[in-house]
C-alpha cells in the first residue's frame, strides 16, 4: 500500500477507533471515573403538556435517605439567567419549568443524592400540584386567534414572521400558463442516538467557575449560551467532552440545557454531580426535529420548467425556542430552489410554539422538511401537466455549465454535474428494468410505484445564516455574523512522532482514522505513525464558535484544516531538512518516513530525526525559522459572507448532489410498504474514505426510512406524549432496512482544501420524499403524509372499520386526547350481598384488597382517599386517588367516580358496580371507563388495557378471597400472561 | 431460594468471562449497573433500560439476555460472558470482531457490544446459520449509525470464516 504516488486518502483503511470499541474498552461518558464524592441526579418531569405549577412540596424528598439537595425552577432561576433566544421577541427560555410546564417531559425538579436509585426514590416523594391548561399541538392551530397562549409574555404563539422576495415572482406567476400548488406536513421525529445524554458538573466557589464534562457535540457557539446562562465569562466554564460518544446525529447539541441544570445542581449540592439521561427521558424531553406545515406553489411553463416558487412555511419549534432555533428553518435558506434553476422566489417563514418537546439539531436539519414539499411538488407538476417526472426534473436542474451557480436566494452551488449524475444513476441503477418490474406488477393488479428525487445536500454551515431571521436593520445593529471557523493542530514531539488535534467531537464517524490518512499523506508517513485526539477541552484546545461536529463539516472543513496545518508544518520541517541535506527547500520531498532530495533519492534522512530537531537543537534552525514544532490552523472560507441587505444568504459552503429513485410495492391487504429497490447516487466531491462514505449513506438511509415509514413523535390533543418507549417510537431494525444501491460521482469542490463535500445528511433529505413519491405513484394518491404506516395507507385501501362489538359507548371523556380504557367483568363472592356491600365501603378491607394500596382513608361516607403503587410495563409509581360514591342503592348498586394523580401521570374514571345475591353468594358485576394521561400513557400505552383489566380483576379476586369465595372470570392463564407484562404489581 | 431484604445489600458471586467475581448489590440493582459500576466492566452498554434496543445484551449461562432486565442478584452462581471476554488476547480480536472491523460494521460502537454477544451465541451454537438466521438474531438490536447493511456483511463474513470457508475480504 506504500507505492509511490499513491495516497492514503481515498482508501478504506481499517479504523483506528475499532479495536477499543469492539473489545469493550470504549470511553463513553458513563464509563469514565468520577471524583470520589460525586453525587447523582434524577430529574422529575412534567406529566402534563400544559399546566400551571400551583405548588411544589419537596420537603419529604429533602429528608429522604441519601438526598443532598433538591432544586426547583426557583432555585435554578436564582443562580442563572434565561438562555438566549435567537429571535427578537419577549420570550424567556429556562432549562427547567418555573411557573408552568409546557411539554410532557419538561424538568420540574432535580434531586441530587448519593446514587441514582436513591435520587429516584426521593423523586417519587415530591408533590406537585398542577392546574391543567388547554394545550396546543398543531402548528396551524397554534396560530389561531383563540389558541391557548403558551408564553404569556409573547401574547401569542407566533415567535417570528418574515417574508422574503427574490427576482420578480409576481410577474412570473402572472405570466406562467400553470400554477401548481400543494400543502404538506412534515412530521416530528428524532434520530435517537443509542447513547443518551450525560453530564458531570462541578463548581469551584473560590474561582466562581464551572468544570463540565458532557457528551456535547457542538456547535461551540452554544458554549457562549451556557456561560451566559450561568452568569460567568467563557473562561470560567471549562467544557470538556469524553473520548467516545455513542452517536448523535445532531441530537447531542441538545444536552446544553442539562449542562446548565447540572452545573447549578453541583453548585447547590457543593459536590460534583453526574446525570445520565435514560431513554424515557430522552424520548419525551431531549430534542426532536421540527415538524412543519408548508404550502408551496410553482409557476410552471408547458414543458414543466418552474419559473417561480412561492413558499409559506410554518415551523413548529415546540415549547421553547432554544438556541440555535429557529435555525432549522433557515439552514436551507440559500437552497430553497433545491437542485433547480429557479430565479423568482417568494418565502414567508413563520415560527410557532406548541406544547411539544423543544426542537434542535437532527440529521438533515431543515432539508427533509424543505425537500418533502419541493419534491412532492415536482411530482405533482408532472401529474398535472401529464409529463414524465424525470422530464420535469431534467427541465429544471441547474445546467452543468452554470457552476459555480448562485441561487436566487443567495447560495453559491460550488460544483457539480447534476444532469450527468442523474443520467448515470438511471443507467447504472437499472432504471429501465425497474420500469419493467413496475409494469409487470401492475399487470398482475399489484400496487407498485416509482418515486424520484433530486436534491442538493448543503454542508459546512455559514454561522451567519441564522441571522436571516432578523430584519436587515436588526442584523446591522447586532453586528455581522458569518464564516465557519474550522480548527486543527498538528505537532511533533521530541522523538519526532506526530500528534493531531481537531475541535470536531465525532460520535462514531471515524474522524481519527481519516485525519491520520490526511496528515500521513502530507508528511510522507503511515497513518499508524499519526496519533489523533478528538476530545475537547475549551480551556486548553484551539477552538472557535463553529467548532463541533454538525452540518456535515468534517470532510470539507475540519479534514481540510488538518491538511493545511500539516502542510504548514511540513514546509517548516522542509526548511530544517534543506539545511541538513544541503539542498533548497523546494527540492525536499517527504516519502516513506524519510525526508530527502527529490533530485537525489540517496540524500535522505528519517522524518523523525529532522522533526525532532527544534526540540533538541533550536540553535541549528535556519535563519528566520522560529520553530517547526506545532501548527494550528483556523480556516474559514471567504465565500461564507454575512447575509446581504437584500437577504441573500450563502447558507452553506459546499453542495453535494443526490439523485434517488426507488420502486415500492404496497400490500393491498395490510397496507405495508415494501421497498423493492432503492438507488441513491451521490456526488459528494472527493471521497476521503469510501468505506466511511458508504457507512454514512447507509446510516442516513436507515434514518430516512424510519422517518418515511415508522417514526413519529405522537401527541394527544391534551399534550400527552404517546411515543415514550422504543416499543412505541418505532426505530427500524435489520428486518425493515433494505440495502440501497450506492452510486458515486466525484466532482471536487473548488472551495474546500481537499475538494471534499459533506455526505452524512443527504439521504435524510432525499429518501423520505422519494419513498413518499413512490407510494403516491403506487396508490394514485394526491396527498401522502409521513410516516406511511400501514394503518394510514390501509384507510385508502379499505372502507372505514366499524367499532368493535361489546364496547360501551363512551360518555364524554374527562380528559380529551388521553388514552381511553373500557372494560367489564364479573366476580363471584361466597357471602351475602349485604356483607359484600359493607366490605366495599370499609377502608380496612379496601386497603387489603386494592392492589398496591398503602393506605385508604374514609373522608366521608361517599368520599375515600387512597394511596396506591401501580406499575405498567417499564414504569412503576405511586398514585393518590380520590374516589366519590354516588347513586348508592344498598346493597344492590353503586357508581364510583374518581381521579388519580402521581409521578406517572393522571387519570380519571367511572365505574358501575352491581351486586346480585343468589343462595347466599353474590355476583359482582362491574363496568368501567377511564382516561389516562401523562407518563404512564406515554410509555405503557399499549399495555394499559391489559394492565387495567389485570388490576381490576385482581381487586375483585382479592375481594372474593377475602370473603372466602372465588372470582368469576379470573382465568389464571390470562392473569399469568398479563402479570408478565405488568412489571410492578406487588 | 434465599430470602432477600429490599433495603439490604447482598453478596453476589458469579463467573464473569471465566473468572470469579463478587460484589454487593441491593436486590433491585440491575445487572447492567452491577457490571458497569460495581465491577467496573463498562463494555456492556445501556441504551434503553426497557429491553428493546439490545445494547446491554450479555450471555447468561450461554444464552443471550438483556442485562438491563436482569437483576444482579438473579445471576448468583451463573456463568456470564460480556464483550470484554470475546477477544482471545488483549492485542488480538476474535474472528467476529475482525469481521466487524473489516466491513465497517460499527460506527459509534455503542450498540456493538450487545450485537457481538448475540452473534457470538448464534455462530457458536449454529455454525451453519443462514442469512435469515443471522437477520433474525440481529432483529433484537437497534443500531442508529450503520443502517445494518455493513453489520450483515460482517456477520456473514464471520460465519464463513468460522466454518473455515476463507479469509476476511479486505474492504477495497
Amino acid at each position: 500500500m506504500e507505492l509511490a504516488g499513491q495516497t492514503w486518502v481515498g482508501q478504506s483503511v481499517p479504523r483506528v477507533e475499532d479495536a477499543a470499541l469492539l473489545t469493550g474498552r470504549g470511553r463513553f461518558i458513563d464509563d469514565l471515573a468520577t471524583r470520589p464524592g460525586t453525587l447523582e441526579a434524577a430529574i422529575l418531569r412534567s406529566p402534563h403538556g400544559h399546566a400551571e405549577i400551583r405548588a411544589i412540596d419537596v420537603e419529604k424528598a429533602r429528608a429522604a435517605r441519601g438526598v443532598v439537595a433538591v432544586l426547583t425552577g426557583r432555585d435554578v432561576q436564582a443562580l442563572t439567567s434565561s438562555m438566549v433566544v435567537g429571535v427578537k421577541a419577549p420570550l424567556e427560555c429556562w432549562p427547567i419549568a418555573t411557573d408552568r410546564v409546557r411539554y410532557v417531559g419538561e424538568p420540574v425538579a432535580i434531586v441530587v443524592a448519593t446514587n441514582r436509585y436513591l435520587a429516584e426514590d426521593a423523586m417519587d416523594l415530591i408533590e406537585v400540584e398542577y392546574g391543567a391548561l388547554p394545550a396546543v399541538i398543531d402548528p396551524l392551530a397554534a396560530l389561531e386567534a383563540d389558541a391557548p397562549v403558551i408564553h404569556p409574555s409573547l401574547g401569542r404563539n407566533l415567535a417570528s414572521d418574515r417574508s422574503f422576495r427574490y427576482g420578480e415572482p409576481e410577474a412570473a406567476f402572472a405570466a406562467a400558463p400553470h400554477r401548481v400548488e400543494i400543502a404538506v406536513r412534515y412530521p416530528r421525529n428524532s434520530c435517537t442516538p443509542i447513547e443518551c445524554y450525560g453530564v458531570v458538573a462541578e463548581y469551584d466557589p473560590g474561582e466562581d467557575s464551572y468544570d463540565v464534562l458532557a457528551n456535547f457535540q457542538g456547535p461551540f457557539s452554544i458554549h457562549a449560551v451556557i456561560s451566559r446562562a450561568l452568569k460567568v465569562p467563557g473562561n470560567r466554564l471549562r467544557l470538556r467532552t469524553p473520548p467516545d460518544s455513542g452517536g448523535s446525529f445532531g441530537v447531542k447539541q441538545g444536552v446544553f440545557p442539562y449542562i446548565v441544570l447540572m452545573a447549578v445542581a453541583a453548585r447547590v449540592a457543593g459536590a460534583p454531580v453526574k446525570w445520565i439521561e435514560d431513554r424515557l427521558e430522552n424520548l419525551a424531553g431531549a430534542v426532536s426535529a421540527t415538524n412543519r406545515a408548508t404550502r408551496l406553489a410553482a409557476a410552471v411553463e408547458r414543458d414543466g420548467r418552474i419559473t417561480a416558487l412561492d413558499w409559506d412555511q410554518v415551523e413548529d419549534c415546540g415549547a421553547h425556542l432554544r438556541a440555535p432555533e429557529p435555525a432549522t428553518l433557515y439552514r436551507m435558506h440559500g437552497n430553497m430552489t433545491g437542485a433547480y434553476a429557479v430565479r423568482n422566489v417568494l418565502i414567508r417563514n413563520r415560527v410557532v410554539l406548541t406544547n411539544k418537546t423543544p426542537t434542535g439539531l437532527n440529521r438533515g436539519f431543515g432539508g427533509p422538511q424543505v425537500y418533502f414539499a419541493l419534491e412532492r411538488l415536482v411530482q405533482r407538476i408532472a401529474l398535472e401537466l401529464g409529463l414524465d417526472p424525470l422530464d420535469v426534473i431534467r427541465a429544471n436542474l441547474v445546467p452543468t455549465a452554470a457552476f459555480p451557480y448562485k441561487t436566487a436566494t443567495g447560495a453559491i452551488l460550488d460544483s457539480g454535474d447534476y444532469l450527468g449524475s442523474m443520467e448515470a444513476a438511471l443507467l447504472e441503477g437499472g432504471h429501465a428494468e425497474l420500469l419493467r418490474r413496475r409494469d409487470a406488477a401492475r399487470a398482475e393488479g399489484r400496487l407498485y410505484g416509482i418515486g424520484y428525487t433530486a436534491v442538493v445536500e448543503p454542508s459546512v454551515s455559514n454561522m451567519g445564516y441564522i441571522t436571516a431571521v432578523l430584519q436587515p436593520a436588526e442584523r446591522k445593529k447586532a453586528g455581522p455574523k458569518n464564516g465557519a471557523q474550522a480548527t486543527a493542530t498538528v505537532a511533533v514531539d521530541p522523538v519526532g512522532s506526530v500528534t493531531v488535534h481537531v475541535a470536531s467531537v465525532p460520535q462514531g464517524q471515524g474522524h481519527r482514522t481519516v485525519l491520520g490518512q490526511v496528515v500521513a499523506d502530507v508528511l510522507g508517513l503511515r497513518p499508524s505513525d499519526i496519533r489523533v485526539a478528538t476530545d475537547m477541552d475549551t480551556v486548553k484546545d484551539a477552538w472557535s464558535i463553529a467548532s463541533g461536529n454538525y452540518a456535515s463539516r468534517f470532510a470539507p472543513a475540519v479534514a481540510g484544516a488538518a491538511h493545511l496545518a500539516a502542510t504548514r508544518l511540513r514546509d517548516r520541517i522542509a526548511r530544517v531538512a534543506a539545511g541538513q541535506l544541503n539542498v533548497r527547500p523546494e527540492d525536499i520531498v517527504f516519502r516513506g518516513g524519510r525526508i530527502g532530495s527529490a533530485s537525489n533519492p540517496e540524500n535522505a534522512v528519517p522524518f523523525t530525526r529532522v522533526a525532532a530537531a527544534t526540540h533538541w537543537a533550536p540553535g541549528t534552525l535556519p535563519e528566520g525559522l522560529e520553530h517547526a514544532i506545532r501548527e494550528t490552523v483556523f480556516w474559514t472560507p471567504p465565500e461564507l459572507a454575512a447575509p446581504t441587505e437584500a437577504d441573500e444568504v450563502n447558507s452553506s459552503l459546499c453542495h453535494g448532489f443526490i439523485f434517488d429513485y426507488c420502486g415500492v410495492e404496497v400490500d393491498r391487504v395490510t397496507g405495508e410498504v415494501r421497498i423493492d429497490r432503492y438507488v441513491t447516487m451521490h456526488d459528494c466531491g472527493r471521497i476521503l474514505h469510501p468505506g466511511m462514505v458508504a457507512g454514512q449513506v447507509t446510516g442516513g438511509f436507515a434514518h430516512a426510512l424510519g422517518a418515511a415509514l415508522y417514526e413519529e413523535y405522537s401527541y394527544g390533543a391534551d399534550g400527552s406524549f404517546q411515543s415514550g418507549t422504543f416499543a412505541d417510537y418505532l426505530v427500524p431494525t435489520v428486518m425493515e432496512v433494505p440495502e440501497p444501491i450506492l452510486l458515486h460521482r466525484e466532482t471536487r469542490s473548488p472551495v474546500t482544501p481537499l475538494g471534499a463535500k459533506g455526505v452524512g445528511e443527504g439521504n435524510c433529505m432525499s429518501t423520505p420524499v422519494c419513498i413518499a413519491n413512490a407510494v403516491a405513484d403506487a396508490m394514485g394518491l394526491a396527498d401522502v403524509t409521513l410516516p406511511l404506516v400501514p394503518a394510514v395507507l390501509a384507510s385508502h385501501l379499505h372502507p372505514a372499520e366499524t367499532a368493535p362489538k361489546g364496547r360501551p359507548a363512551a360518555t364524554a371523556p374527562a380528559l380529551s386526547g388521553a388514552r381511553q380504557l373500557f372494560g367489564e367483568g364479573t366476580a363471584e363472592v361466597a357471602a351475602p350481598a349485604q356483607t359484600v356491600w359493607d366490605m366495599l365501603l370499609d377502608p380496612q378491607t379496601l386497603q387489603t384488597v386494592i392492589p398496591g394500596a398503602h393506605g385508604v382513608e374514609k373522608v366521608s361516607d361517599t368520599h375515600f382517599k387512597a394511596d396506591v403503587t401501580l406499575g405498567v410495563g417499564p414504569v412503576k409509581g405511586r398514585y393518590r386517588a380520590e374516589i366519590h360514591l354516588a347513586d348508592l342503592v344498598p346493597p344492590r348498586s353503586v357508581t364510583l367516580s374518581g381521579e388519580t394523580s402521581g409521578a406517572l401521570g393522571f387519570g380519571s374514571g367511572r365505574g358501575f358496580i352491581t351486586l346480585t345475591e343468589t343462595e347466599g353468594r353474590t355476583i359482582l358485576g362491574y363496568r368501567y371507563e377511564a382516561a389516562i394521561g401523562g407518563k404512564v400513557a406515554s410509555v405503557g400505552g399499549r399495555l394499559l388495557d391489559g394492565a387495567a383489566r389485570f388490576v381490576i380483576g385482581q381487586f375483585f379476586a382479592s375481594l372474593a378471597r377475602h370473603a372466602g369465595g372465588q372470582a368469576g372470570e379470573s382465568r389464571p392463564g390470562v392473569f399469568a400472561r398479563v402479570r408478565r407484562l405488568f412489571g410492578g404489581a406487588p | 431460594m434465599p430470602r432477600l431484604g429490599a433495603d439490604r445489600r447482598h453478596e453476589v458471586r458469579f463467573t464473569l468471562n471465566g473468572r470469579p467475581v463478587e460484589g454487593e448489590a441491593e436486590p433491585r440493582m440491575l445487572l447492567t449497573d452491577f457490571l458497569r459500576h460495581v465491577l467496573g466492566r463498562t463494555g456492556t452498554h445501556v441504551g434503553c433500560e426497557h429491553g428493546v434496543c439490545g445494547a446491554c445484551t450479555v450471555q447468561i449461562d450461554g444464552a443471550p439476555a438483556r442485562a438491563c432486565l436482569t437483576l444482579a442478584v438473579q445471576v448468583e452462581g451463573a456463568e456470564i460472558r460480556t464483550v470484554e471476554g470475546l477477544a482471545p488476547a488483549p492485542d488480538r480480536l476474535s474472528v467476529l470482531q475482525e469481521s466487524f472491523r473489516a466491513h465497517h460494521g460499527l460506527q459509534c460502537g455503542f450498540c456493538t457490544p450487545g450485537i457481538l454477544m448475540s452473534l457470538d451465541e448464534l455462530l457458536s451454537r449454529r455454525p451453519d446459520a443462514s442469512e435469515d438466521d443471522i437477520r433474525h438474531q440481529l432483529s433484537g438490536h437497534l443500531c442508529r449509525c450503520t443502517g445494518y447493511a455493513p453489520i450483515m456483511k460482517a456477520a456473514l463474513d464471520a460465519a464463513r470464516r468460522l466454518r473455515g470457508e476463507g479469509e476476511t475480504a479486505a474492504d477495497a
